[in-house]
């Protein structure tokens, strides 16, 4: 094998500007895609990381999927139940604490009851609606990261004030109101109830900022005149990736709609993949562009080299020795390039990390582009920029191997 | 058919009526019923006028090329039903070829280019690879170009290089395809003489393609074809005409 590589070798350095600009393509290809790769991965990484901090890893809610079977048609087969009429209010999970109490026994992780409902703020001539969620703060605190978001006041204070309110500072912002001051809002039914600020929070995520308030549970269920009621639980995990299997069994033992994050974000977390089809497309691109590079160096050098081929096969080189010395040439660039292309993808990471971004919009704050450095991705842009030299030298190097050494001999005596 | 056996030798190559037609829109005959057989320690001239078959009669007898119809046996052994590998495997352990051109490496130096055949093979390794490579280099005159590159050397010092490489493996036939024929006269001389000193040396064969017919004069045995037959097959000691023109 040395022989083959030595032959290989001397057939490269012999062609040394060529074989330098294929190496140089199968660089950029590999180095470009390591960086492309970390960069998406590590934004999705980041993007994921704040959505399953910012929401509950399960949440089961008082829906049901499918509607429970009438207990006619569960007894008769011939009965058929048709214009049924869901009642309209949802009644609530029914018994939550020896819900919670039974999901204690199994899931790892915190729970957090609450009850959600929509009521309109009215403050200083504007009215603005709200989703508010009635919660325990210290189970609240249990199972979300609220409490780093907040900007102004705090969510304990909410234990201390019954009828505080915590919300987002751009719905402050737009209301025209601050921390202490006091607003009312009505619910559906026409209820209304005065809330005093004891917090403002910022996540980052309008939606919330400008439309969601926190309550004590026992004020929200005055509000919503659901007395005693939940619907939602929250659940956070120890090992958030087990949080579809655990949502199935909590759904499948209480019957009700349990979702996890991944549910939740469905739509999210298809679209990362649509990217990263994408970006993988385009790097296969780049790569297969370096590929015709290889090509069109190995079958140069076996346009050249063909009197050397025919006296190597007139020596006794089999076919097969002969397309591997070729196919080696063209993995040879490939595995220079991917060296080359690996140090330059992990400099590209790491100046992409560098770069600082000054973010206003609220506080201001300094961050930086988030790069996830996995080795996954080396292999990935590795292995794919090998097959590609391999398969653009495997073409010539069959040529070459068909090559009739009489045929050459031939012409050149 | 039997392989033809004389003073108890089997010979080295035996071709039994092999023709060989090239399909070509006209399809053109290249050489036609050759039966021939050769020796351990034959040293054997083929001559013949341009496009008489010659070179393409050494292709088919060094496995290089098949024929449309017959045989070629080595050693005994049939090769129409070798694969090309097999003919491959034939070819590195038990010819040697020289051509016209030298067809050395160019990125190679002399040491390196002899010793191509034997790092394929593998039957001489290391330490004895290399000695080998240095001896025959020696023999052939070359002692202090081993480490030159062939662009460095004259056309004869090439071919003498091309023959070093041809015995490196130690085959029991040399098979040359006008050897001197790009040479000048001194050059010729040189490389004749090595191959007149090879031959019949531990019983190894030599044929070699000529148009010098002065060169073949002074060989064993000349084989004469025209137009893809063989005419004439001579020995020098007794001039006896040993097969004729089917």
């Amino acid at each position: 094998m040395t022989l083959l590589f030595d032959i290989a070798w001397t057939h490269i350095r012999g062609r040394l500007r060529q074989t330098i600009v294929s190496i140089i393509g199968v660089m950029l290809g590999v180095g470009f895609s390591i960086a492309m790769a970390g960069l998406m991965q590590g934004s999705q990484d980041d993007f994921v990381a704040t959505l399953i901090d910012a929401l509950p890893h399960v949440l089961i809610t008082d829906e049901v999927r499918i509607p429970p079977r009438q207990p006619a048609t569960r007894i008769y087969d011939a009965v058929a139940i048709s214009g049924l009429q869901p009642r309209d209010d949802r009644r609530g999970i029914l018994n939550p604490t020896a819900v919670t109490a039974g999901l204690r026994v199994w899931v790892p992780g915190t729970f957090s009851a609450s009850l959600s409902g929509q009521g309109v703020i009215r403050y200083s001539g504007k009215e603005q609606g709200i989703a508010l969620t009635g919660i325990d703060p210290k189970a609240e605190l249990a199972v979300s990261s609220i409490e780093d978001d907040i900007r102004q006041g705090s969510f304990e204070a909410l234990t201390a004030t019954a009828n505080g309110i915590v919300i987002g500072d751009t719905l402050a912002d737009n209301l025209g109101a601050e921390l202490g001051d006091t607003f009312s809002v009505t619910s559906a039914s026409g209820v209304l109830k005065q809330f005093k600020i004891v917090g403002l929070f910022h996540t980052g995520i309008s939606v919330s900022d400008n439309g969601v308030g926190f309550v004590n549970l026992k004020s929200a269920q005055i509000l919503l005149e659901r007395p005693n009621a939940i619907n939602q639980i929250k659940v956070r995990l120890n090992d958030v990736n087990t949080a579809d299997i655990v949502a199935a069994r909590i759904e499948a033992e209480t019957g009700y709609k349990s979702v996890a994050w991944e549910e939740a974000n469905e739509g999210l977390l298809e679209a990362f993949k649509i990217r990263n089809t994408i970006m993988y497309t385009v790097v296969g691109a780049i790569l297969l562009v370096a590929g015709f590079g290889i090509f069109n160096i190995v079958s140069t050098i076996v346009h050249e080299k063909a009197r050397d081929i025919a006296i190597l096969k007139s020596l006794g080189f089999r076919q097969h020795t002969v397309m591997q010395i070729f196919v080696l040439e063209g993995l040879s660039i490939g595995v220079l390039g991917s060296l080359a292309g690996s140090v330059l993808g992990y400099s590209l990471c790491w100046l992409l990390a560098s770069i600082k971004f000054e973010i206003k919009g609220g506080p201001a704050e300094i961050t930086h582009l988030p790069i996830a450095y996995e080795p996954v991705h080396y292999a990935i842009a590795i292995a794919f920029a090998l097959a590609s030299a391999g398969i653009a030298a495997f073409m010539p190097a069959r040529a070459a191997a068909r090559l009739n050494p009489v045929d050459i001999i031939r012409g050149a005596t | 058919m039997t392989a033809a056996v004389i003073n108890g030798k089997q010979p080295a190559i035996e071709a039994r009526n092999v023709t060989r037609i090239l399909p070509e829109t006209v399809p053109v005959t290249l050489v036609k019923d050759i039966d021939l057989a050769i020796f351990p320690g034959d040293f054997m001239a083929i001559t013949g006028p341009s496009g008489s078959g010659k070179s393409s009669l050494l292709y088919l007898l060094g496995l290089l090329d098949l024929p449309t119809t017959g045989e070629v046996f080595i050693n005994g052994r049939p090769t129409h039903d070798m694969d090309e590998a097999e003919r491959a495997a034939v070819r590195l352990g038990t010819l040697g070829f020289v051509f016209q051109f030298h067809f050395l490496l160019e990125e190679f130096t002399l040491l390196g280019n002899t010793m191509v055949p034997m790092r394929q093979l593998g039957r001489f390794k290391g330490a004895a690879m290399r000695e080998r490579a240095e001896y025959l280099l020696e023999a052939l005159g070359l002692a202090d170009h081993m480490h030159k590159r062939p662009d460095q050397l004259s056309g004869g010092q090439r071919q003498r290089v091309a023959v070093a490489r041809a015995l490196a493996n130690d085959p029991p036939v040399l098979l040359a395809d006008e050897p001197t024929g790009s040479l000048d006269s001194k050059s010729s001389e040189q490389v004749f003489q090595i191959l007149s000193d090879i031959a019949g040396r531990d019983d190894r064969a030599v044929v070699a393609v000529t148009h010098d017919l002065d060169m073949a004069e002074r060989m064993d045995r000349r084989v004469r074809l025209i137009d893809g037959r063989i005419v004439a097959d001579t020995v020098q000691t007794d001039t006896m005409q040993a097969a004729e023109p089917a």
